[in-house]
């Protein structure tokens, strides 16, 4: 048996073969034949494969996930049906007397290299798709196996170097019981969509994919963040034992579903969920959100060629804020650049993205894109309870300018005869140090803070959260973050405000304590960690809580102030 | 043969979905299809071709279908560029 240590990135424990999601050496040789029309006949052949192999993933997606989502898989096909590509390889064949596999790269670099060339970065991504094709129909040709993820027909753990969120997005929960990957943390992409999946994984173990190969039996363990490759019965049976009291405490947690979040010495909080689209309110109401803290609208804006219009985006708004019936809705505006960009809107390359053109400062920039988002936030606004939130403001300049903005456009809306709700509240995020430290100021003229903890760690650090290098550098309980966090939520409260969190550690059982203690007045966090850490809750008085989270603010050290909740939380 | 010249009016210019639209009104026919524009010559079958084309706003092209199902295809194809509001 064989054990890796990586990170927890999703609860639960999963069992199975592994399925290794890799991709195979595709390197061509150039070889001379003798025999064209043979040659010519393996490129049917290999075209055939890959038209069949594509006709059924795009079925399959869009029986799974829809018809938005197989449109790039039509794409993919009429490229390897087209009519040109086939002529010039079978040409290519007949004149240098080459292997069809030569051909192939040989025709393809040159359509690859006209994409590129392209002045409009829609199309140049479009090589990428041509590629993509190429490798597919280059997989048959050698022989070779292109993993698809959509096709598992069994039961498997997943094991890949890391997950794209299309690639996490088309596992089947049905087949894939977990997963586990060599790079990542705990706020990659991978970690928040295999939360969001509700599939136990384990990411950042440096070797998966090197150490496991297809077939092997693979525990993965997202409670302790251990992979053991091919182990004994004993060991397979001892985590049974412990899949089954992780079900059974699921169980119990499952009673306080519909309950209020209050300490043991009663004192109330708000447990709400982060969501990126309309279909995951069912997990939402499913693990007991009262509310949602951060809807992450940038997902209505990916994955497409061109703006949603403002329509797309009132149907979308309206969907989630009347499926919370009526609860809280915090809807954060665009938060576009940094990592995050969109094929149709070709932004710079820049030095340093996360200090970049991003978020609010792209949407001040471009209100053109800003003012659709808006009025479909305001139209949507009568359905429910929403609330408005910017994102990365680092100044009190940029708050009123957004706020002038959004007045604006209401004053608009209601002057043409729309309905607009007259009790939205708006807030802003605080990730930025800055306006972590000018609180005070901000408190007057805000309603309501919301601390987006992976952001604001990463700029009170000065740490690249993409970095693995610098991965020690993310420390939640490091009493600088404390001390900001103190800072925002006590000058909420002084001008009668709330504050809430919508960072990763809003979840953190460790961090909750102390949260708690500092008067946090919303917690928001994958919905699949809300009703443990309402049960967690139940058992913390909040007295206590506030006397560790004093001594911890006068701490030097994050692992000293992990170490103190440690021991008063057990 | 049938040949009809046009101009590109759809802001965002004959971008992946129209193409992949015309690719797919192309095939069906027998009749050899093309679009001729500026010294370049894309059969209207093959969607690298059409995209390669790059066709922004403004710019102009020419239809031109020849074969046996000429009239058909001409038919359907004008169509599609008329209805979709491509060009005009």
């Amino acid at each position: 048996m064989i054990q890796l240590t990586g990170i927890a990135a999703s609860d639960g424990i999963a069992i199975a073969k592994a399925y290794r999601l890799v991709q195979p050496d595709l390197t061509v040789s150039q070889k001379v034949i003798s025999d064209v029309e043979a040659e010519q006949k393996r490129v049917d052949d290999a075209l055939a494969q890959s038209i069949e192999e594509l006709t059924g993933i795009q079925q399959l997606t869009r029986e799974k996930l829809g018809e938005e989502e197989a449109a790039i898989f039509g794409a993919h096909l009429l490229v390897a049906n087209d009519p040109e590509l086939v002529g010039a390889m079978k040409q290519k064949i007949a004149e240098a007397m080459v292997n069809a596999e030569y051909a192939l790269t040989e025709v393809v670099k040159s359509f690859v290299a006209l994409f590129e060339s392209m002045d409009n970065e829609y199309m140049r991504e479009r090589a990428a798709d041509i590629k993509d094709v190429s490798n597919r129909i280059l997989a048959h040709l050698l022989g070779v196996h292109i993993p698809n993820p959509s096709n598992i027909q069994e039961q498997v753990i997943v094991v890949a170097d890391d997950l794209t969120p299309s690639e996490t997005a088309q596992l089947n929960r049905d087949f894939v019981l977990g997963f586990t990957t060599n790079i990542g943390g705990r706020t990659s992409h991978s970690a928040i969509m295999a939360r969001s999946l509700e599939i136990p994984a384990v990411v950042g173990t440096g070797t998966a994919t090197t150490t496991i190969q297809d077939g092997d039996i693979v525990i993965v363990d997202g409670l302790t963040g251990n992979v053991l490759v091919n182990p004994d019965e004993e060991v397979v049976a001892a985590y049974r034992q412990k899949a089954t009291e992780f079900a059974a405490q699921q169980e119990e947690w499952a009673k306080l579903l519909n309950e209020k979040t209050l300490s043991s010495d009663g004192t109330q909080v708000e447990l709400v969920a982060n969501i990126g689209s309309p279909n995951d309110l069912d997990g939402v109401l499913r693990h007991g959100g009262e509310g949602v803290g951060l809807y992450r609208t940038e997902f209505l804006y990916m994955g497409r060629d061109n703006l949603p219009t403002e329509d797309e985006q009132f149907i979308a708004y309206k969907t989630v804020l009347e499926g919370m019936d009526g609860k809280p809705v915090v809807i954060r505006t665009l938060d576009i650049g940094g990592d995050k960009h969109l094929p149709y809107l070709p932004l710079p390359e820049e030095m340093n993205p996360f200090l970049g053109h991003r978020a609010i400062r792209l949407c001040l920039d471009r209100q053109d894109i800003f003012r659709t988002q808006l009025r479909a936030l305001l139209r949507a606004s009568n359905y429910g309870n929403l609330k408005i939130m910017f994102p990365m403001i680092a100044t009190l300049q940029e708050f009123r300018s957004a706020k002038a903005i959004l007045l604006e456009e209401k004053a608009n809306l209601l002057a043409a005869g729309e309905a607009v709700s007259e009790t939205i509240e708006i807030g802003i995020m605080v990730e930025i140090p800055s306006t972590a430290v000018m609180a005070d100021t901000f408190a007057k003229e805000v309603d309501f803070f919301s601390i987006g903890t992976n952001d604001l760690i990463q700029y009170t650090m000065a740490a690249d959260r993409m970095n693995e290098k610098v991965s020690y550098l993310y420390q939640p309980y490091n009493p600088a973050i404390l001390r900001l966090v103190k800072m925002v939520i006590d000058a909420s409260h002084k001008e009668g405000k709330w504050t809430g969190m919508c960072g990763e550690m809003a979840g953190d059982e460790h961090a909750v304590p102390l949260l708690l203690g500092l008067g946090l007045d919303e917690f928001s966090m994958s919905a699949t960690s809300i009703l443990k850490t309402r049960s967690l809750i139940k058992r913390l008085s909040k007295v206590d809580m506030q006397a560790l989270a004093t001594e911890a603010l006068q701490l030097a050290t994050a692992d000293e102030v992990l170490e103190k909740v440690k021991q008063i939380v057990k | 043969m049938k040949t009809q010249q046009f101009t590109v009016v759809d802001p965002q210019g004959i971008h992946a979905r129209p193409a992949s639209q015309l690719v797919a009104a192309a095939t069906p026919f027998a009749s050899t299809i093309e679009l001729h524009t500026a010294g370049k010559v894309a059969n209207l079958k093959s969607i690298l071709n059409v995209m390669a084309l790059a066709l922004k706003q403004g710019s102009s092209f020419t239809l031109q279908v020849d074969g046996a199902d000429e009239a058909q295809a001409f038919e359907a194809v004008t169509k599609l560029i008329v209805e979709a509001g491509l060009a005009k």
